[in-house]
């Protein structure tokens, strides 16, 4: 190991904080690196020193403090409409649903056109079963002729 | 048996008033000292915790525990005291880290950690007030971002991940960061270090 890379190991070194594996490796450089075990034993100090700086305790005011910011919060009332606004997740998942259906039904192909000569012809086929029935029977040909059209005779206008 | 902080915040968002007063009492000396340490102002750190506390009360209904309690908090705090380092509204103060603590305890129950009281000798006590004063200054000097990684890992023991998500980079910039600050603190306090070596 370089002395640079000890640069990165050296204070989870001197903090315990290696993998044994890595901790064996930094232990194997020191033992050859008088520079290193310097440093690792003034990081030591340099930390036993910070340990020196006494705490401080939080004024008696301190929590009362915080429960007047928190009492002063304005309470959060759910609106009456508020079941429509959906999670995140399940608008997430809707519109993923959404997408998937638009895109499944782009990929659908037309249906395949038919040859017109290959349709049956079926013109006359159940024209026997409309004839003979009984209240067609007694309409006059000549209203059955009228009845091709669908608009009525117009008379002529008068000017 | 002891919630866990991501309990007790769950419990929080759920509606329980009394997990929060549980949060609050496991962490505003840490946060407070954090802070103090920071920004190098009591009233004012006291004033940033009871911030970070208030937002982490805004925040309980959104709340996931998809990361350590911990890093959501000092990352709050954190934010806070380099926002407010930045704004310069502290430094006209001009309240200092060396104002007796004793000052401080003038309106309550709190107590300085060491007191005249435990140095009959006075001249031991006057030098030990040096030897702090020395230390502080160290870490005041380290640039805020180191001094904040040099604060979460030696006070908080925050393991490296955690801090580097505080922080918002990444492990090994974290350990460059924590070695030049160790380097600048070797310089800076050279002549205990050197006593504590020989020792």
């Amino acid at each position: 190991m370089s002395c640079q890379k000890m640069e990165t190991r050296i204070l989870a070194y001197v903090d315990g904080r290696l993998k044994e594996d890595e901790r064996a490796e930094v232990e194997k450089h020191l033992e050859g690196c008088a520079a290193c075990r310097l440093r690792a034993n003034e990081f030591r100090a340099v930390g036993d020193l910070l340990d020196e700086l006494p705490m401080i305790e939080p004024s008696g005011a301190f929590n009362a403090r915080v429960h007047a910011l928190v009492a002063a919060e304005p309470q959060r009332r759910k609106s009456w409409f508020a079941w429509l606004t959906p999670s995140p997740r399940i608008a997430f998942v809707a519109s993923l649903l959404l997408v998937a259906t638009i895109w499944l039904g782009s990929r659908q192909t037309p249906p395949p056109a038919i040859a017109e000569q290959d349709l049956p012809v079926v013109e006359n086929a159940d024209y026997d079963v409309i004839s003979s029935f009984a209240p067609l029977s007694d309409l006059s040909q000549a209203q059955s002729d009228d009845d091709d059209s669908d608009v009525p005779p117009q008379q002529p206008q008068q000017m | 048996m002891t919630r866990s902080d991501v309990q007790l915040m769950l419990d929080v968002k759920a509606g329980d008033q009394q997990s929060f007063e549980l949060l609050l009492q496991r962490y505003r000396t840490p946060l407070v000292n954090f802070l103090y340490r920071m920004v190098r102002s009591r009233e004012q750190a006291e004033d940033l915790a009871q911030e970070v506390f208030l937002r982490v009360y805004r925040a309980r209904e959104d709340y996931e525990p998809s990361a350590k309690f911990t890093t959501w908090l000092f990352r709050i705090a954190t934010n806070l005291a380099l926002n407010s380092l930045r704004d310069h509204r502290y430094q006209k103060l001009e309240i200092s880290m060396d104002a007796p603590i004793v000052a401080d305890a003038e309106d309550g129950d709190e107590r300085p950690m060491e007191v005249a009281d435990e140095h009959p000798d006075i001249e031991q006590h006057l030098v030990e007030e040096a030897r702090k004063k020395m230390i502080r200054h160290a870490i005041e000097k380290l640039p805020e971002k180191q001094r904040a990684a040099v604060l979460l890992h030696k006070y908080q023991e925050l393991d490296y991940s955690e801090i580097s998500k505080i922080l918002r980079c990444s492990e090994s910039a974290l350990k460059s960061l924590l070695f030049r600050a160790y380097e600048t603190l070797r310089v800076e306090l050279a002549p205990l270090v050197a006593s504590s070596v020989k020792h």
